[in-house]
């Protein structure tokens, strides 16, 4: 063990000096390495970063919700099959209503894109959310300010509206947006809530943060009748142990609103997020994997150079290898020597590149959320010194396996 | 007692299809404390006997006793410890490290020995002091003269208290005067009680030693005691 430890100190003396005696080269290939594995774990953060956006955009529609809709968001149903299903209407919704006894929430869900407006100030195609009272409680929402409309708002068609913060923070970029009253679609509403901002970049137009919210009577009133499309109905169950529970009650009084018999097919949906994040996971996943592999062959490209460097450095010191050999090194001193060489190019490449992509990962926060984690530290040493070890044995193990008499006679 | 016996060794190579028989049958006894020149024209197997000496190669068929144990044995690990430990080799080209300056060009077989920092850089020391170095110890090859340098490579020999030392046409790269210098240097090195084996296709360098080996064709041609032996001036202290 002692012998092992002496010899690893030497050796890493002797391959500082080598690496020391040629900078401008070491320089060069640690630059491969650098370049390497500052991409790949700035890639890996942002990874991480858009990852833990969409998980807590996701958390925020609620583990415990399930939407009854005409449509289902994932299904290997015929297009045409579900294209006829009969729209669902605020009749069914209110039977439905009135028949559940598991959830905790029930909200009608319908929605229109407009255009939302204060003063000179406007946000073009605005989620806006029509629903009651409800509603709030089948979110996970927070309120930056005021709070969500109320029944009597609701149930009398009220020209009033919840807004999210990024609508907030556009139309009312230095004033209180409480009680001013904002353009919808050309009709007046006033603001009576501000979300707080639910973070979840990742959804877009269906993030919380750039929608409006406003009573789905109101919406009847001023946008189209009743009749016009499918509501969607928001359930939400007693937590998400009782998701599994509830689901089979709301498919069962889904049925008896719908008067299906036995032999029937479900002529509706429930979703819930748990398909999203499926949906997620198998697009961005793959996503993820392109992402990795090609920032990857970035580090192979480092790691070949690196392997070059250290063949053509065994070739220009096989007079010295001879030499030593002569003097008593044994193979594997030889071969530890220039393990060690590469593996030190690496490691410095490897840890000016880690420093790198943090600084990176920093700056691109600002406009892609990352996340830097101190797996990702232990990553890139990791990786710099597998590359170091894996380009470095090729060379080292030519260099070990040399024959002393004619590598001393190589000029 | 024999430091080194060798009996009817042979070496052949294979060169493509061919086979060349470098050493045909050599039968040879080195004692401790002796001068040897191994002399005869290139081809004659000279440099193969001096590899085999060096335990940098092995016979092909013969047996080779190196205080007793047999080389064609050993690993490639106990090669290189005796060799470490064993014998100290001088080239003609003397074979520095460039980028080591001379105490750390010395210092280097120790390094292969498992010596500490302190002892090695003593040693080191003392070596390149013995060899007339003592105020170039941090010079660079490229700083030295051929001869300084020679001298550094046989410290480097010397540091690590060898049975042999093994010369292989030391003064094949210095001019005539630098040359001289080195043999007075091997002389005093004899002197002290070590075992000289020297390379040299020089009749005149030959004949500082006591004993000469002459080879052809893998044979030992002629194995003679040097009558009127050149003692060179030692210019030394």
């Amino acid at each position: 063990m002692r012998i092992l430890v002496f010899e690893f100190k030497e050796g890493l003396i002797i391959a500082l000096r080598a690496i020391l005696s040629n900078k401008i080269r070491s320089i060069l290939t640690m630059l491969g390495i650098f370049i390497g594995v500052a991409v790949v774990i700035t890639m890996s953060t942002a990874i991480k970063g858009i990852d833990n956006s969409f998980q807590s955009g996701i958390s925020s529609l609620g583990t415990d919700v399930m939407y009854v809709d005409k449509w289902a968001w994932f299904t290997n149903e015929e297009w045409w099959k579900i294209r006829n299903r009969k729209n669902i209407t605020m009749e069914e919704y209110s039977r439905f209503k009135d028949l559940v006894k598991l959830p905790v929430a029930v909200a009608p869900v319908t929605n229109t894109i407009q255009t939302v407006k204060f003063n000179e100030r406007r946000v073009d195609n605005v989620f806006v959310n029509g629903s009651n009272a409800d509603y709030v409680k089948t979110t996970n929402f927070t309120f930056a300010e005021g709070r969500f409309y109320s029944d009597i708002e609701s149930n009398a068609a009220r020209q009033v509206a919840v807004i999210g913060s990024e609508i907030a923070k556009k139309l009312f970029p230095n004033i209180s947006p409480i009680d001013r009253t904002i353009k919808i679609g050309g009709f007046n509403y006033k603001i009576v809530g501000v979300l707080a901002e639910q973070g979840s970049f990742i959804l877009g137009p269906w993030n919380p943060d750039n929608q409006v919210y406003v009573p789905i009577e109101t919406i009847f009133k001023n946008f189209f009748n009743r009749s016009f499309r499918s509501i969607t109905i928001n359930v939400r169950a007693n937590g998400p142990a009782m998701v599994e529970e509830t689901k089979a009650e709301i498919e069962g009084v889904m049925r008896k609103v719908r008067g299906l018999t036995y032999n029937q097919e479900n002529d509706f949906s429930i979703n819930q997020q748990e398909g999203l994040q499926q949906s997620y996971k198998s697009v961005v996943g793959v996503i993820q994997i392109a992402g990795l592999f090609i920032t990857g062959l970035s580090l192979f490209v480092g790691a070949i150079g690196i392997m070059n460097i250290m063949f053509v450095s065994v070739k220009e010191r096989t007079k010295e290898i001879g030499l030593r050999k002569a003097i008593g090194a044994k193979k594997r001193t030889i071969l530890s020597q220039f393990l060690l060489e590469s593996s030190v190019i690496c490691l410095v490449g490897g840890l000016a590149g880690l420093i790198a992509a943090i600084i990176i990962s920093l700056l691109i926060n600002q406009f892609i959320p990352t996340s830097i984690q101190i797996d990702s530290v232990f990553l890139g040493i990791g990786v710099s010194l597998f590359t170091g070890v894996i380009s470095g044995f090729a060379p080292a193990y030519t260099a070990a396996k040399m024959d002393a008499v004619e590598a001393l006679r190589y000029e | 007692m024999n430091i080194i016996r060798i009996e009817h060794i042979a070496k052949i190579y294979k060169v493509g299809t061919e086979e060349v028989h470098a050493l045909r049958d050599v039968s040879l006894n080195i004692d401790k404390n002796e001068y040897v020149a191994i002399m005869g024209p290139s081809g004659s197997g000279k440099s193969t006997l001096m590899n085999m000496l060096g335990c940098l190669d092995t016979p092909t068929s013969g047996l080779y006793l190196f205080k007793g144990v047999s080389v064609s044995e050993m690993s490639d690990n106990q090669l290189a410890n005796i060799r470490n430990q064993e014998i100290g080799f001088v080239f003609q080209t003397f074979n520095l490290l460039a980028r080591y300056d001379a105490i750390h060009n010395v210092e280097l077989p120790l390094v292969y020995a498992g010596i500490s920092k302190n002892e090695r850089r003593e040693r080191a020391k003392r070596a390149l002091i013995d060899v007339g170095l003592g105020d170039r110890m941090n010079h660079k090859p490229n700083e030295l003269s051929g001869g300084q340098r020679q001298r550094v490579a046989i410290a480097r020999a010397l540091v690590t208290n060898p049975s042999i030392i093994l010369a292989d046409e030391p003064t094949g790269n210095l001019d005539s005067k630098t040359g001289e210098e080195i043999m007075g240097l091997f002389h005093e090195i004899h002197q002290k009680g070590n075992t000289i084996i020297l390379v040299t296709h020089e009749e005149y360098i030959a004949e500082h030693a006591a004993r000469i080996i002459r080879l052809k064709d893998g044979l030992i041609e002629k194995d003679e005691i040097v009558n009127n032996r050149y003692i060179p001036a030692t210019n030394e202290k």
